[in-house]
């Protein structure tokens, strides 16, 4: 029992509600998210040590005990995925300040913003396939009304296409839990991983694992259910579309490890193969989107999808080294990419476009600007010192150790692949000839690079500090790939 | 009764295919209210029919019906009457700005 679970869930809800009622006071309402945002990772911070210190922590709401009434659960995997969606809920909300209008602000923008905190949280922490579902919505809906803010035609015509296909993986996600009820008769994870090992997963257990890929294949942009994304995050401000690219794709990844690392374990010769080549699907193609394109933000777009292969392919490889891998790659991809679209979003202030080919040389007003975006863009490409090479390194590493020689050359080929579109990005919009007209050259910098600088300083810290911090998630991958951890501290056995 | 549910079921999903492929904005919002309707069904009836008593403390019956899938449905519903009416709104709002409901002409890029 440990009540300071409750906090990044309840917390967020409540404040967003309040917020509600300081409609017309905008400076109130960035006040109050702020230091909300800040304590929420402060309280991050502190379950994480918790769960350090003392192992799995649960919180039993209304005391009900466990297989009977909803659990939250944080073992280290989800304080992690916690503490990094605090990180960028802190760092998106201040860029939001200096870049969203106050018009934008004054139709419900923080609250909106807080409910999608709490939603992530609530997925990262429940216990419960059905509150899984719950938490789902709740991010998905904040996630709805957030695209489509501000209401632009394109906006409007592109997020009806996103919240139609989520809306529909939601509803198979019901008849998953409709499936896994009718045959374990159970919702509570710990107790469905139990249930499973005793029917032994083949037949129709196989096929509720593939509608569960196919669901969470959907939030999380997997090949070949992925052609929604790149529209859809065009639209919306790059503060949004920072707040989505780190997270909300990352919430999908989470649930398809969570779900296939404690329940659907017990035949990796078919799930977790099935993963891997869905992985080098994503890899390849979303890549080559991102190398087809002239469009800041839909380079970086098309980048979420291409990494998010990578997530997949350490669960596909299913070790303690790759698993450890893809743990490494989640937090390096969210502070990296959020970082990126933040920068997307600080030449869109001064330039007043995305479109690669309408900027050039804005390297000789900004310098700094443009070396930090060049060490974030490397990052993500896996150069050496950073944080992107640890991530990939194992993930290869691992890979030949197995003899997947097809798809350790694939997920290499994708490195050059993000290399050359990364390039392509800092050569436009950087380099060349100066194009920037008037008050363009004289836009303050410092406030829209103050949010972003931590965001590079944690890649470079992820990046130089890689011992310690691999051998962390080298622990975050051993007590994931012992259900019995999770089970036993859930069910009290 | 479970065969009957089934059938009933599989209907619904195929005639709410059926609307989500079609070329309109309103008949893509019905085809989602019916597959969740199907969905809800389907998580009533794979939880099984059984017949029992009301599951209340203190009434002393032999067999219980199980009260789980409803509160789960009861959520469900909840969650997509919220999701159909920002849909609708969300269909007007696209109907106004872009003056067609044709599926095929809301298409093309950023740049209008």
């Amino acid at each position: 029992m440990n009540n300071l679970l409750l906090v990044p869930v309840v917390a967020p809800f409540l404040i967003g509600t309040i917020l509600i009622l300081f409609k017309n006071h905008h400076r109130t309402q960035r006040v109050i998210s702020a230091i909300t945002a800040i304590i929420m990772l402060v309280f991050a911070f502190y379950i994480t040590y918790e769960v350090y210190v003392n192992g799995i922590q649960t919180v039993e709401l209304g005391t009900w005990v466990p297989p009977f009434g909803i659990v939250l659960v944080a073992d280290l995997f989800a304080g992690l995925m916690v503490i990094l969606s605090s990180i960028v809920g802190v760092v998106c909300l201040f860029f939001a300040f200096q870049t969203i209008s106050p018009e934008r602000e004054k139709f419900f923008f923080y609250p909106f913003y807080m409910y999608l905190l709490a939603g992530v949280h609530g997925a990262f922490l429940t216990g419960d396939l059905f509150n899984l579902f719950v938490f789902f919505e709740v991010m998905l809906i904040a996630s709805y009304i957030l695209i489509v803010h501000g209401g632009t035609k394109y906006q409007l015509r592109e997020s009806f296409k996103y919240v139609v296909i989520n809306v529909f993986a939601s509803i198979f996600f019901i008849v998953g839990i409709a499936y896994i009820y009718g045959i374990t008769g159970t919702l509570n994870m710990a107790q469905i991983a139990e249930r499973v090992a005793e029917l032994e997963q083949t037949g129709v257990l196989n096929a509720i694992a593939v509608l569960f890929l196919l669901v969470f294949g959907m939030k999380g942009a997997l090949f070949p259910l992925y052609f929604w994304l790149p529209n859809s995050y065009f639209g919306p401000p790059s503060a949004i579309a920072a707040l989505f690219g780190g997270l909300l794709t990352k919430v999908g990844i989470y649930a398809i490890i969570r779900t296939f690392t404690l329940i659907f374990v017990h035949d990796p010769g078919f799930t977790h193969n099935l993963i891997l080549w869905l992985a080098a699907g994503t890899m390849f193609f979303g890549v080559l989107g991102a190398v087809a394109q002239f469009d800041f933000k839909r380079i970086l777009s098309f980048h979420i999808i291409s990494q998010v292969g990578y997530m997949a392919l350490g669960l596909g490889l299913y070790s303690q080294l790759a698993i450890a891998g893809a743990i490494y790659y989640i937090a390096h991809h969210i502070i990296v990419k959020s970082a990126l679209f933040l920068f997307c979003g600080a030449t869109e202030k001064i330039t007043g476009t995305t479109d690669l080919k309408k900027m050039s040389g804005l390297l000789k007003t900004y310098p700094v600007l443009g070396w930090l975006f060049l060490v974030t863009a490397i990052s993500l490409a896996g150069i050496p010192p950073l944080s992107g090479f640890f991530s990939k390194f194992a993930l290869i590493l691992d890979g030949i150790d197995q003899g997947r020689y097809f798809i350790v050359f694939i997920s290499l080929l994708v490195g050059i692949l993000t290399l050359f579109s990364m390039m392509k990005i800092f050569i436009y919009v950087f380099w060349g000839e100066e194009s920037l007209k008037g008050e363009q050259r004289n836009r303050p910098l410092m406030p829209l690079l103050m949010p972003i600088l931590p965001l590079v300083a944690l890649t470079v810290i992820l990046g130089i500090g890689a011992e310690p911090i691999f051998s962390f998630s080298m622990e975050v991958a051993e007590q994931i790939l012992e259900p019995s951890n999770y089970i036993n501290a859930v069910l009290k056995e | 009764m479970e065969l009957i549910m089934i059938f009933l079921i599989g209907i619904i999903f195929s005639v709410s295919t059926y609307l989500i492929l079609t070329n309109s904005l309103l008949r893509v919002i019905f085809g989602i209210v019916m597959l969740s309707h199907g969905a809800h069904l389907l998580l009533l009836t794979l939880s099984g029919f059984n017949d029992g008593a009301p599951p209340l403390l203190g009434e002393e019956a032999s067999v219980y019906m199980d009260p789980l899938p409803q509160a789960l449905i009861l959520t469900a519903i909840v969650i997509s009457f919220g999701v159909t009416a920002f849909l609708l709104v969300l269909g007007y709002r696209t109907y106004r700005a872009h003056e067609t409901d044709k599926m095929d002409q809301l298409r093309g890029n950023a740049d209008e």
